[in-house]
């Protein structure tokens, strides 16, 4: 049984569809990325995947499940990485206290955080390399800074699944570079399952081992086959690149 | 007067507790509110509690509370879960059903004078500016203040984390397993105990103060979330207790003595954190 598995998904809003007979599946381990055109949807299906929306139609089975346990993974498989909001660039928060807040979702109606908990949030700093950071205010850091401290926060949520929103937006090529490795880097190195929403098709077709293409036709398969695809090719040119 | 004297009399110790924990209040929701961008629901809150004070006074209800506490929870309620949804966005509906419940209230306070009352505008400018309401708290108005607001500490304390991990990221903790809809349902409720707390001890016109000022000073210098959460804290209570004696010491309207300290303390800390930050 996949990891997750997508079976004819509709998206939309007010019963409208952007988005219709997206099917796809994952397995532990896979790299996956979401392409397509700005409105075409990704976002939203990032969020549906999430179980922040409701599908219009279709289902989402997670493993160990025949049904769809209410259209969504648990909650606890779950780790993500979403784009940066606007509160999010002036608020006063350590980088403690967000590496920490990963662990929120297993707390239930604890008030407070265990000791494996707060290990666990120590772990994770160390493994973004944030060590000499802990104390640091989140508005002071740099832009790939604050996305290792989201990085870290989502690992604290899970280490099997992340879900990245447009992890490099804003990054300079520099540390683009070092924040894809970094991904690369826990889903070969940890086996952490990835999927990522991405405009950048050619880091893309860099990591990924599969790639779902949304937009008027959905396309879904491994990079290999994309490559030979009609839609690929076609896509790869606008973008103006070379496979 | 002899401030010694002045603190020994039963009104003014009345006063001074339920400022203390009213302001203690207002200042912890003060962040979280101020961080989400919602700065002016208090503000929208009070000319609600306002309106839903003079229908009480119409209608001639002794314990107003009756009515106000529950009219302004669920605006706050529509205002903060629904609205996010809505097709009137945040702001204008803020906006709306505050002006709203003002103009209704003063034309209901007109129409129908309660009876026995015939400064209809000092009643009305004790309502919107607090006057000298809190030192004039019935026994039961006290008790009632004093556990509401040992139950929004409390509520505080016990769900700081996940206040913080929503406040920060709410699509976040709704991903991974938090119940951001119910918490931020809790905290509408709180959010209109605390406003309509609030309304004896400022009025409903200056409640905005209470909540924005402690916890933006506290921005400007500290750089954690607990420690701008302590400090607005801290901020809020000592501005309260200072507004409240220096009001009976130089007789001006304890509300706006309160807000003229909020408002000191944050030209100070400003100026703080502008030097520290070169």
């Amino acid at each position: 049984m996949a990891l997750l598995t997508c079976e004819d998904l509709s998206l939309g809003y007010e019963g409208k569809p952007i988005l219709e007979h997206v099917s796809f599946r994952v397995e532990a381990g896979d790299y996956l990325c979401i392409v397509g055109e700005n409105g075409s949807g990704k976002s939203t299906l990032m969020k549906t995947i999430l179980g922040l929306r409701r599908p219009l139609h279709g289902k989402i089975y997670s493993e160990n499940r025949t049904e769809a346990a209410g259209d969504r993974l648990k909650r606890s498989e779950i780790g993500y990485l979403p784009q940066q909001t606007l509160v999010q660039r002036d608020f006063p928060a350590s980088v403690l206290e967000i590496v920490r807040s990963g662990c929120q979702g297993r707390q239930g109606l604890r008030p407070f955080y265990s000791k494996a908990d707060k290990q666990l949030a120590m772990d994770n700093i160390h493994r973004m390399g944030l060590d000499d950071l802990t104390r640091r205010c989140y508005r002071d850091l740099s832009g790939g800074q604050q996305q290792r401290v989201l990085l870290a926060r989502a690992l604290c949520a899970t280490r099997r699944l992340l879900l990245l929103d447009e992890p490099v937006s804003g990054l300079d090529p520099r540390v683009t570079a070092e924040m894809y490795q970094l991904i690369a880097d826990l889903n070969r190195k940890e086996g952490v399952t990835i999927i990522m929403v991405s405009h950048d098709l050619g880091a893309a077709l860099q990591y990924a081992t599969h790639i779902l293409h949304v937009g008027a036709h959905v396309w879904f398969g491994t990079r290999e086959d994309y490559l030979k695809s009609r839609i690929g090719s076609s896509f790869l040119k606008q973008g103006g690149m070379q496979a | 007067m002899n401030l010694l004297i002045y603190l020994q009399r039963p009104f003014v110790q009345n006063a001074l507790i339920v400022g203390v924990l009213i302001s203690l209040c207002t200042a912890l929701l003060g962040v979280t509110l101020v961080l989400r961008r919602f700065s002016f629901i208090g503000d929208g809150l009070s000319h609600v509690a306002f309106g839903a004070m003079t229908v009480a006074a119409v209608v001639g209800l002794t314990n107003d509370m009756v009515l106000v506490l529950p009219v302004t929870i669920v605006c706050a309620v529509l205002l903060l879960s629904v609205g996010q949804n809505a097709k009137v966005k945040g702001d204008a509906s803020v906006a709306m059903i505050s002006v709203g419940a003002l103009a209704i209230g003063y034309l209901l306070m007109n129409l129908f004078p309660p009876s026995g009352r015939s400064n209809i505008s000092g009643d009305v400018c004790t309502t919107l500016f607090g006057g000298t309401s809190i030192l004039t708290l019935r026994s039961d108005e006290v008790t009632l203040s004093i556990i509401l607001s040992v139950i929004v500490v409390l509520f505080f304390i016990f769900f700081y984390h996940k206040i913080f991990a929503i406040t920060f990221d709410e699509s976040f903790a709704g991903a991974t397993g938090a119940r951001t809809k119910l918490y931020n349902l809790f905290l509408a409720v709180v959010i209109a105990v605390v406003v309509v707390l609030a309304m004896n001890l400022v009025g409903s016109l200056l409640i905005s103060a209470l909540v924005v000022f402690p916890a933006l000073s506290a921005m400007r210098i500290f750089k954690s979330f607990r420690s701008v959460t302590i400090c607005a804290a801290v901020i809020s209570v000592t501005c309260t207790v200072a507004g409240i004696l220096s009001a009976a010491q130089f007789n001006t309207p304890v509300g706006s003595t309160i807000v003229v300290a909020d408002i000191v303390v944050f030209a100070v800390f400003s100026l703080i954190g502008w030097i520290t930050e070169k």
